[in-house]
């Protein structure tokens, strides 16, 4: 292994000439034994050359703190699919067809994935056009009685835009497929060249409620390149900022799985406190959603003394608060039992596809970038990564609550005890030649953004992996089986991003 | 049951009162801009070269577009001279898209309320159907907010409804991406007559941070006929809240 891979680290950039190159059978061969061995697939993704396409595999090995990355070369249009021995590439794969008009020899699924035009296209081959979003071959049940229901794009609420395909037998669902793409925005291409203030704001809005965690690793990203540092109390800032973003979209989600049990004192109270959380968030740089705050080599606003202690405060009232909305949930045996047994993944789907967040944690899976490659305050301030056991949407709401009461008491922590003075360092160019790899936990889970420098230094290639990536197809797995009239409920106990998912 | 009863007394009545008293905002909360072109040297172009969209113009005078701005820092924090800054006040919405722009000196325009004869078919229930046409969830969070009960919106007969055969209107959030345009279109079409179509954020106004972005088309100028504009990125609730009260003359 040792040599199949340049080992880094969360937060750094290296030159892209060292970055090690296979031939296709050593390639497959070594990413085979990486998993076998422990390690994760963060990203994969392709980047035009002059005449070929090259592929990156970034690993994660949690217990070391290591990141690993290795690439190869396609010079044709074809190239082994490695699905059937490691499903947690499937969308990758997908992903690196549609963009880059690839076939993948013997991927069990190849469908499109955003209904977008490619990229790139191999020598000799005509960009392939895309099919009309929304239609494609969708896997399908025959049988008496069975019968399909189709849903959206467009929902029944304020809700982004997907479609969802179920087979029922009955109110059973034996399959559940998404297809998304409809909220592509091309945000992969429009950051490319030279890095500047449009920049983050596209990348602001990647998924616009997760704000931070999203700017946080496009501005780690673009300090690796640089080489620049970023003050203790800019890193502590970020991190509250983070940790809001957490306990709002919890606090809120909360609220709507309770909602969507019609138990309404908890519904109605998150509901309420969820907007206090967004109005921190405010407090600290004007936006409910953290627009404006982060940019590279720090924050734009500080938090003074007095500012630190009205968030004391008010972070006081609202712990107790959501406190005693959400205690009510765990006292009341209707809602319980709507929540226990319904939606499960098991540890080992959860496991081989590659969840992340709250939702593999919920099935068991004992991962979190805070902790397995720290960065910022995190380095310095560690959580505690809360798991349960069921998979079910029990579980993952536990998660949530466990997460809220720990991102509180972070909080409240890095408030009593906010570092230094500066808040900004400057940052220089970024460098030529490099790729930087940045991964930060937001509130969905492990957000990755890669970055590929050419020689004047501009971005010839931005690989953003949302959490939602690799979570949808666990929200569809975890529908296998139960009745449709729950996928509402199970929906929620995901709450996944499709802008964040589409780009 | 008394457990809820009781968590019930201390969570106690939390709705806005708004519009009869005013919602306190943030300190740091960036509404409408306030302009002060005489502190502007001859020739500097900092505040309109810091912004990333394109929403500040220095010249014939300074002014900004707020159906580009996003309500970032960076203009203000360009300018050394104090030509420009934020104020707290998040009245926003316009009826027009070029009553969004703001120059120096001018009076602030309110959105207007709506013609008698549509105010009497709406004025007292106006039911908007969603269509998320590439927004980020954070338009789309400020607007739900608004049927929490921190705003309950139904108070004044505004509602979100699941159907566009439901609707007297359309809620456009998003800079319409190519793979939402053609659902975008069809929901309009499918509210009955007369109807009212709604822009919310800056990237339903105009394409917001993804402007120019060939997968989008720069929100819904020349696809849908709007009646009410409400800026920023997201819009605060209140933004939102005040322009509809406006636009169904509630705010006499």
């Amino acid at each position: 292994m040792k040599n199949a891979l340049l080992l880094t680290q969360n937060g750094s950039a290296l030159p892209r000439r060292e970055i090690p190159g296979h031939g296709g059978d050593r390639f497959a061969e070594a990413l085979l034994a990486a998993l076998s061995g422990g390690w994760r697939v963060v990203s994969y993704f392709g980047v035009p050359e002059a005449a070929s396409l090259r592929l990156y595999c970034l690993l994660s090995y949690k217990t070391h703190g290591t990141l690993g990355v290795m690439s190869t070369e396609v010079t044709g249009r074809n190239f082994p699919s490695l699905t059937p021995l490691a499903p947690q590439l499937h969308l990758f794969e997908r992903e690196m067809a549609e963009q880059f008009d690839l076939v993948f020899d013997g991927h069990p699924w190849p469908k499109p994935v955003r209904f977008q035009r490619p990229f790139a296209s191999p020598p000799g081959v005509l960009p392939t056009l895309p099919e009309r979003v929304g239609v494609m071959d969708f896997y399908r049940v025959a049988g008496d009685e069975v019968h399909e229901v189709a849903v959206g794009p467009v929902h029944a609420g304020i809700i982004e835009p997907g479609h969802f395909r179920f087979q029922c037998f009955g109110e059973e669902v034996l399959h559940l497929e998404i297809s998304l793409g409809y909220q592509h925005r091309g945000i992969e291409q429009m950051v490319l060249g030279r890095p500047c203030d449009r920049t983050l704001k596209c990348m602001e809005t990647v998924a616009g409620d997760t704000t931070i965690g999203h700017g946080t690793a496009y501005a780690m990203v673009v300090e690796a390149l640089s080489g620049a540092r970023v003050p203790a109390r800019a890193q502590a800032i970020r991190g509250i900022a983070l940790e809001l973003e957490r306990l709002a979209n919890h606090t809120g989600d909360l609220g709507a799985i309770a909602g969507d049990v019609g138990y309404l004192p908890t519904a109605s109270f998150c509901g309420r406190i969820r907007g206090d959380f967004l109005n921190l968030s405010a407090e600290l740089c004007g936006s409910r959603f953290g627009r404006g705050l982060l940019l590279p080599g720090g924050v734009s606003f500080d938090v003074g003394g007095e500012l630190a202690l009205r968030l004391r405060k008010r972070i006081a009232v609202a712990r107790e608060e959501v406190a005693n909305a959400v205690e009510l949930l765990w006292d009341s045996p209707s809602v319980m039992a709507r929540l226990e047994g319904t939606g499960a993944v098991s540890e080992k789907d959860a496991l081989e596809l590659g969840l992340v967040g709250p939702a593999a944690r919920g099935s068991g899976l004992n991962r979190d970038i805070r902790r397995d490659h720290p960065f910022g305050i995190y380095s310095m301030s560690q959580l505690p990564v809360q798991t349960a056991k069921s998979g079910d949407v029990y579980a993952r709401t536990l998660v949530r609550w466990l997460e809220i009461v720990k991102s509180l008491d972070f909080i409240e922590e890095q408030l009593a005890q906010l570092p230094g003075v500066a808040i900004q360092y400057p940052v220089g160019q970024v460098g030529g030649e490099l790729m930087a790899v940045a991964l930060t936990e937001g509130w969905r889970g492990e957000i990755c953004h890669v970055a590929l420098t050419d020689a004047r230094g501009q971005f010839r290639r931005y690989k953003i992996t949302d959490p939602s990536f690799h979570n949808w197809s666990g929200l569809a797995m975890a529908l296998r089986g139960g009745q449709i009239s729950d996928f509402p409920l199970c929906n929620k106990s995901f709450n996944l991003s499709y802008c964040g998912f589409d780009l | 049951m008394i457990k809820a009863i009781i968590a019930r007394c201390k969570q106690g009545h939390r709705t806005t009162r708004y519009p009869k008293e005013p919602v306190l905002l943030p300190e740091r909360f960036r509404g409408y801009p306030v302009l002060n072109g005489r502190a502007c040297p001859a020739d500097c172009r900092l505040c309109a070269d810091a912004c990333p969209l394109g929403a500040v113009t220095r010249a014939p005078e300074l002014s900004v577009d707020l159906g580009k701005c996003i309500f970032c820092p960076e203009c203000v924090q360009a300018c050394p001279h104090g030509g420009i800054s934020y104020s707290r006040d998040a009245r926003l919405a316009a009826n027009r898209r070029e009553e969004l722009v703001v120059r120096e000196g001018e009076e602030h325009r309110l959105a207007r309320a709506l013609d008698a004869k549509m105010l009497s078919l709406f004025g007292r229930s106006l039911k908007f159907r969603s269509v998320v046409a590439g927004g980020c969830n954070a338009c789309e969070a400020d607007s739900n907010v608004l049927s929490t009960i921190g705003w309950d919106i139904g108070r004044f007969g505004i509602q979100f409804v699941a159907s566009p055969r439901h609707a007297d209107a359309l809620w456009v959030t998003g800079p319409v991406t190519e793979n939402m345009r053609e659902a975008l279109m069809m929901t309009y079409e499918a509210i009955p007559a007369p109807k009212l179509v709604v822009a919310c954020g800056a990237c339903a106004i105009n394409g917001g941070p993804f402007q120019g972005s060939p997968e989008a088309h720069d929100g819904v100028q020349g696809m849908l006929p709007v009646d009410l504009y409400i800026p920023g990125c997201p819009p605060h609730p209140v933004t939102i809240l005040d322009g509809l009260l406006r636009l169904l003359g509630k705010m006499a």
